[in-house]
């Protein structure tokens, strides 16, 4: 036999990459530095970053008045932080009592402590958890707030404000609208006429009226509707206007979801003997929700930032009792206004930030390699 | 190995007269087709001919619009739950697998059993160890089908359809989206399955697996069935034209 054909193959050992196309500097050549006009637009870049940040600092940290009173805050133009100090207790709680806004805390810090180990994904119980929070604490969260049983003095909502409204709108709104949203969602796509009409004409309906209408209606227009005698809260009528509001727009981005499902998923989840329900729960929603999280976290930051227009029906959220904190005769100075807007944009900042920051490890978490 | 088991009593599957449309296109034309328990078949035929289409009627992924299909003694009609009943004893493969990537190899294959049979989660597990020990890949169970390669991913979806314990399995192309080096492994799999006296349809281009496993092959083309016989006959003396034009195609090469 001949010898010559009896070659055994061998493959080139691996060699590590250029040390200069890795790392730190590798990272800062490919990015800031790969041609004359980046690294002007880099140092440029830097220079107005510098610019702009000391500015700021120096106007809500280094000149800014940190503890005095009004009088202290009238000359110059600087954050005027005794203000807020002064003004803290409504940003939070609004007109709510100051002997009962224990309850308001607890039921903050009950909702954060539930909330905790249900978003961190190896926390166990996650059944029981989603129990006691979505079932169990909305009725807690009701009677705590509101009281007039349990021997809690009733605060009515008119005197609630500031950041539990903020909380209490968006919170409800969000988790209200997740699963009409989807009902809607599917709705629409549903093979039986009547539902998808009635789906489509509650997406259009909701869709094509602005929110500031949707909450004049709320307020204003359905007391009027309502038989004599029957009143409705008018925090609860702003609720679930939000509510309905936000799950058409919730729909639309679950259905650009669903559309994104291949029709061999719906084939085998058929084919095993899946029912309708099981094979959109089970095997067609999982996959699309965790398509849409960028799209559902932008509406639910949206819908955040939105319960800010409650406050032309009259109630106050957290950037309404600022406004409102302005015309306190005793803060009428030139910087009280700054500072107020600039604390309510860092709260709302990191609010909004947080929400999307968890929405990105979530991402990260449910993806599991089905992009190749 | 081919002959036709006598243990089986009447038909698994027998088809009566049926047409099928989509729209005003007339997509299967008076077919009729019985298939005895432990039988196994074959339908090859040019893209386009109803193959597939013919096979998805029988667990109703299709609907046809007249004749008859009964299934394991039940007949198919807009009836959901006997749909459901038709669906829980045909399993199916599909030429793109279509595995759930949302969940694990194990996940993929206890859901049915766990829903739909209603069976414990334990007993679903195991079933479900044994067929992938079966299809010889239990060692990638807590993977994801995304992690998998074509014919891994093809040998799971067989085990899935089988953790059912379907009396009737469909194969739809199963190896007609796969690299040339994994068709055997599913191949192997389908021949091993057969040998255990499975009744299987299978549409498929795969002639040497017509020839060693099957009991009859059909030959199909614009929506009918045009001949069918045993294999060594039908390989070896076509009766009709189109089938030894067919034939002369794809074996010429």
């Amino acid at each position: 036999m001949d010898t010559q054909s009896q070659q055994t193959w061998q493959p080139i050992p691996e060699k590590p990459p250029p040390s200069l196309s890795i790392g730190p500097v590798g990272w800062a050549r490919k990015n800031l530095f790969s041609s004359p006009l980046d690294v002007v637009l880099t140092l440029l870049g830097l220079y107005m970053t510098y610019v702009v940040a000391t500015a700021i600092l120096d106007w809500a940290v280094f000149g800014a008045v940190w503890t005095g009173t009004a009088d202290d805050c009238r000359e110059g133009s600087q954050a005027c932080w005794p203000f807020i100090q002064a003004k803290w207790g409504q940003l939070i709680y609004g007109r709510y009592p100051l002997e009962e806004r224990w309850r308001v805390d607890a039921t903050m810090i009950i909702g954060v402590l539930a909330m905790i180990p249900m978003l961190i994904p190896a926390v166990p119980f996650k059944k029981w958890n989603a129990i006691f929070l979505f079932v169990i604490y909305p009725v807690l969260a009701f009677f705590l707030l509101l009281g007039g049983s349990f021997a809690l003095p009733l605060v009515e909502t008119p005197l609630w404000g500031g950041l539990l409204v903020t909380l209490v709108t968006s919170i409800v709104g969000i988790v209200g609208s997740l699963p009409l949203g989807i009902l809607l969602a599917l709705g629409r796509r549903s093979n039986m006429p009547v539902v998808r009409m009635l789906s489509i004409g509650f997406i259009e309906f909701w869709r094509g009226v602005p929110l500031i209408t949707v909450l004049f209606m709320a307020s204003v227009m359905l007391p009027l509707f309502l038989p004599e005698g029957v009143t409705l809260d008018k925090l609860l009528r702003c609720l679930i206007g939000i509510a309905l509001f936000s799950a058409a727009y919730l729909a639309e981005v679950v259905r650009g979801g669903l559309q994104a499902i291949p029709r061999g998923q719906y084939e085998a989840a058929n084919a095993l003997g899946l029912g309708y329900w099981r094979t959109m729960g089970l095997i067609i929603l999982p996959q699309a929700l965790r398509l849409v999280i960028p799209g559902i976290v932008n509406s639910f930051i949206a819908l955040l930032k939105d319960t800010t227009l409650v406050l032309i029906v009259g109630l106050f959220d957290l950037l309404g009792i600022i406004q409102l904190s302005f015309t306190d005769p005793n803060w009428s100075t030139p910087n009280t206004a700054n500072t107020g807007y600039f604390t309510a944009a860092v709260m709302f900042w990191c609010l909004c930030f947080s929400i999307s920051r968890y929405s990105q490890f979530m991402e990260r978490r449910l993806q599991t390699g089905h992009k190749r | 190995m081919n002959t036709i088991p006598q243990t089986g009593d009447g038909y698994a599957i027998e088809i009566t007269n049926m047409n099928k449309w989509f729209g005003s296109f007339h997509v299967l034309r008076d077919i009729n087709l019985q298939v005895r328990q432990g039988e196994r078949i074959v339908i090859c035929g040019p893209s386009g001919s109803g193959k597939s289409t013919l096979i998805r009627c029988i667990n109703r992924l299709e609907e046809h619009q007249e004749g008859s299909i009964v299934v394991d003694g039940i007949e198919l009609s807009n009836d959901l739950k006997k749909i459901d009943e038709i669906r829980r004893e045909v399993g199916m493969c599909f030429q793109h697998f279509n595995l759930f990537p949302h969940l694990t190899i194990l996940e993929n294959c206890t859901l049915a059993p766990i829903w739909v049979r209603r069976m414990s989660k334990s007993e679903a597990t195991d079933i479900a160890m044994s067929y992938l020990k079966r299809v010889k890949i239990p060692d990638q169970a807590l993977k994801y089908p995304g992690q998998l390669s074509g014919g891994q991913q093809q040998r799971v979806a067989i085990a899935r359809a089988l953790c059912m314990n379907p009396a009737v399995m469909l194969f739809d192309e199963p190896t007609s989206a796969l690299d040339p080096e994994m068709i055997k492994e599913v191949l192997d799999v389908m021949v091993d399955l057969a040998e255990g006296g499975m009744t299987m349809i299978c549409v498929t281009h795969e002639m040497g697996f017509a020839r060693r496993v099957a009991n009859r092959v059909i030959f199909m083309d614009e929506g009918q069935i045009v001949e069918q016989n045993e294999p060594e006959a039908f390989f070896t003396s076509p009766r009709n034209d189109r089938t030894k034009l067919f034939l002369s195609q794809i074996l010429g090469h």
